[in-house]
């Protein structure tokens, strides 16, 4: 689950860990007021979308209108708020159809010596955490990463005991700060080690992360995050959601229970296990088809998450077959096939389907579906399955 | 001969008290019935607060280490829901149980952290957590897969994957390679055990002749472990990487399959792969057929 840099730099805050005045604004004279709170000579207006890239993006209603401006007066701030507030705001992380912004931040301007990158990931390899810190700062960390890797230093820290302060300075000496920075840096990177663990973070991104000119470390930015298997346990996050900037579809599914990603293609499938699902895509494309999505209806789906999976799939216009593989390890292939045949009654097909089942309770499920006499495709083994399927689309 | 599971297995269940803890308590006791008659594998359950009951002929215990006591259990199927899971874990390893068997999906990954730290200095071995369990066919199964698809044999199958496993062993089975011990290492970017230690395991097992690796996006598990197959993994090898069509920066279902900063991909994995000998198929169609062919090499 991901946050605005707003929100990410409220939990901040309220965790010590050290950012801008900043104030959230929903109109222009929201915008022009926080200007004037905020009392300084300068303000930066931020578009509030889950993407980076923000700075160099443009709307696509006001081309030349970038998502991050610098404002020097109230009224410019409303003014650069009017040409963003309600537009589509198109970055090199957004893909062409870009994010509506709805939502700006206005925070104070600040004199920056530097700017430099901060990310803190779960290294799998590593086994727990690692504070990641480069002098780039404001630029795409993944080009920095692939063309002068050792401009990236690295400190894995325990989740447990936290980051060390000497493991604070080694990075600051690293990065080359002066001594009142390096005092900065080394309650700064505990503090933010420290929410990545409490908050369960599966990511923070701080880009940049500046140094003022009076050597102070603060967060300008704020990209968080957080373990979704985790969210159970953090209900105040889960309030922050937006579902504005998630598919509904995939909404929809995952408040079912199941897990579903769009794709492009014609052809909707339903397996029950990630894995099986990834290779049914990949299956689909090997036999000359176009999978329509990724769909994982689980070990423990009950009849009314099957239903709703293929209302979830046949909703997609773009669907013109359905190919549902089933292996019952967990999940009872006799369970898949009541949910199949009650779908037909509940939601109406019209497309072509393709069933290709095995494992637990295979045969009584078998016996099912010929006795519905359903005009349901049958498949033996995957190929069967993907030829059929793809040749049901010239049908 | 097989890996992590033998004659002398002999298993409780914890969350044996709810629905899918008892089911396959049920499904598990009745596959080893069938292999090993007279013998009774899987000897009870813990739930706390719900010892001195019986559930199915099944004893129920408060703790793991009462029900070790009071049964000989030397190995925990763990079906905890995910908020107490690693709790669960940690209580098993703790009770000194040999094997631990996390079927649970959707442990925090932080909460995974601490049950590493937890295991590092136990003799416990943690399989998983989000996978199907562990088969030796015609001896027992301690997880979700369905017995009949597997049949005993030669074949040690490592795979991140559930359904994909059972797949696997199904096509396996009809090109007449069975099985000698299937693990399930789970789809969690953190997990107990992962390749490189069940290859070693493979390559000294002598009822083992072959292995086939399946994987998916996500990490580089597959990377790291093609390195350890160069040098030290001398039997045919064959494999499939699933995620070939998936999405960059997309959880593809589980916790660990996301393509992300440019790295996890199929492709790359399979490059891996195939660099350090093994037959690597295009198709999931093809796993049966790769591992005929790796055992002709």
């Amino acid at each position: 689950m991901k946050i605005h840099e707003y929100q990410a730099k409220q939990l901040f805050r309220a965790a010590g860990v050290a950012v801008p005045q900043g104030i959230v604004a929903t109109s222009p004279e929201e915008a022009a007021k926080a200007f004037e709170t905020l009392g300084g000579p300068i303000a930066v207006v931020k578009s509030q979308i889950h993407a980076g890239g923000r700075g160099k993006g443009t709307f696509i209603e006001e081309p030349k209108q970038r998502g991050v401006v610098l404002v020097k007066s109230a009224a410019e701030a409303a003014d650069n708020a009017k040409r963003m507030l309600g537009n589509t705001l198109v970055t090199i992380q957004t893909g062409d159809e870009g994010k509506r912004v709805s939502t700006l931040f206005v925070e104070q301007g600040l004199k920056i010596a530097r700017e430099l990158y901060l990310g803190i990931v779960v290294d799998r390899e590593v086994g727990g955490p690692v504070l990641m810190m480069s002098s780039e700062g404001g630029m795409d960390i993944e080009e920095v990463a692939k063309h002068s890797p050792e401009k990236i230093v690295s400190e894995p820290f325990d989740a447990i005991a936290g980051l060390y302060p000497y493991q604070a300075r080694k990075l600051a000496y690293a990065l080359g700060l002066d001594a009142t920075a390096v005092r900065s840096a080394e309650r700064f990177l505990p503090q933010i080690c420290r929410f990545f663990v409490t908050y369960d973070c599966s990511m923070v991104e701080i880009n940049p992360l500046i140094i003022t000119e009076d050597s102070q470390m603060m967060a300008l930015d704020g990209k968080v995050t957080f373990d979704d298997n985790a969210l159970f346990r953090h209900k105040d996050v889960v309030a922050l959601r937006d579902l504005s900037e998630e598919d509904p579809s995939e909404v929809k599914a995952a408040d079912t229970g199941l897990s579903y990603v769009k794709l492009n293609g014609n052809i909707g499938c339903l397996v029950n296990g990630a894995g099986l699902a990834m290779s049914t895509m990949d299956l689909i494309k090997i036999h000359g088809g176009e999978p329509a999505n990724f769909l994982d209806v689980g070990g423990g789906a009950n009849e009314d998450q099957v239903t709703e999976a293929f209302r979830i799939i046949l909703a997609d216009k773009n669907v013109k077959a359905v190919l549902v593989n089933i292996f019952g390890g967990i999940m009872k292939c006799d369970i898949i096939v009541s949910a199949l045949l009650s779908a037909y009654e509940k939601v109406g097909f019209n497309v072509p389907l393709v069933v290709r089942l095995e494992g637990t309770n295979v045969e009584k499920a078998r016996e099912m579906l010929k006795a519905s006499g359903r005009d349901i495709i049958s498949a033996t083994d995957l190929t069967d399955a993907a030829q059929k399927v793809v040749k049901s689309l010239g049908a | 001969m097989s890996i992590l599971i033998s004659k002398s297995t002999r298993v409780i269940t914890q969350g044996i008290t709810g629905n899918s803890g008892l089911f396959h308590s049920q499904q598990c006791r009745a596959y080893a019935a069938e292999c090993q008659p007279g013998v009774d594998v899987f000897v009870g359950g813990v739930t706390p607060g719900k010892g001195g009951t019986t559930v199915d002929g099944f004893p129920v215990f408060n703790s793991v280490i009462e029900a070790r006591e009071k049964t000989g259990a030397n190995t925990s199927m763990v079906f905890v829901p995910p908020p107490f899971c690693a709790d669960a874990i940690l209580e098993a390893a703790d009770a000194g149980m040999d094997l631990i068997i996390a079927i649970t999906e959707g442990i925090p990954v932080m909460d995974m952290l601490r049950v590493k730290r937890g295991l590092e200095n136990s003799k416990s071995r943690l399989i998983g957590p989000n996978c199907p369990g562990v088969i030796t066919p015609g001896i027992a199964k301690i997880g979700i897969m369905p017995g009949y698809i597997h049949t005993p044999g030669t074949i040690g199958i490592i795979s991140k994957s559930g359904t994909l496993t059972y797949e696997a062993a199904w096509q396996l089975g009809r090109v007449g390679l069975g099985q000698s011990t299937a693990v399930g290492i789970g789809g969690d970017p953190i997990n107990g055990t992962d390749y490189i230690e069940l290859l070693e395991m493979f390559q000294n097992d002598p009822g083992t002749e072959g292995i086939l690796m399946i994987g998916e996006i996500g990490g580089s598990a597959e990377q790291l472990a093609a390195d350890y197959i160069k040098s030290h993994v001398k039997k045919p090898i064959a494999g499939f990487i699933a995620g070939q069509t998936a999405p960059p920066g997309k959880r593809m279902g589980h916790a660990g399959a996301i393509i992300s900063g440019g790295g996890g991909g199929a492709a790359e994995k399979m490059a891996a792969l195939r660099a350090a000998g093994v037959i690597v198929s295009d198709s999931p169609g093809g796993m049966g057929d790769a591992m005929k062919q790796a055992m002709k090499k």
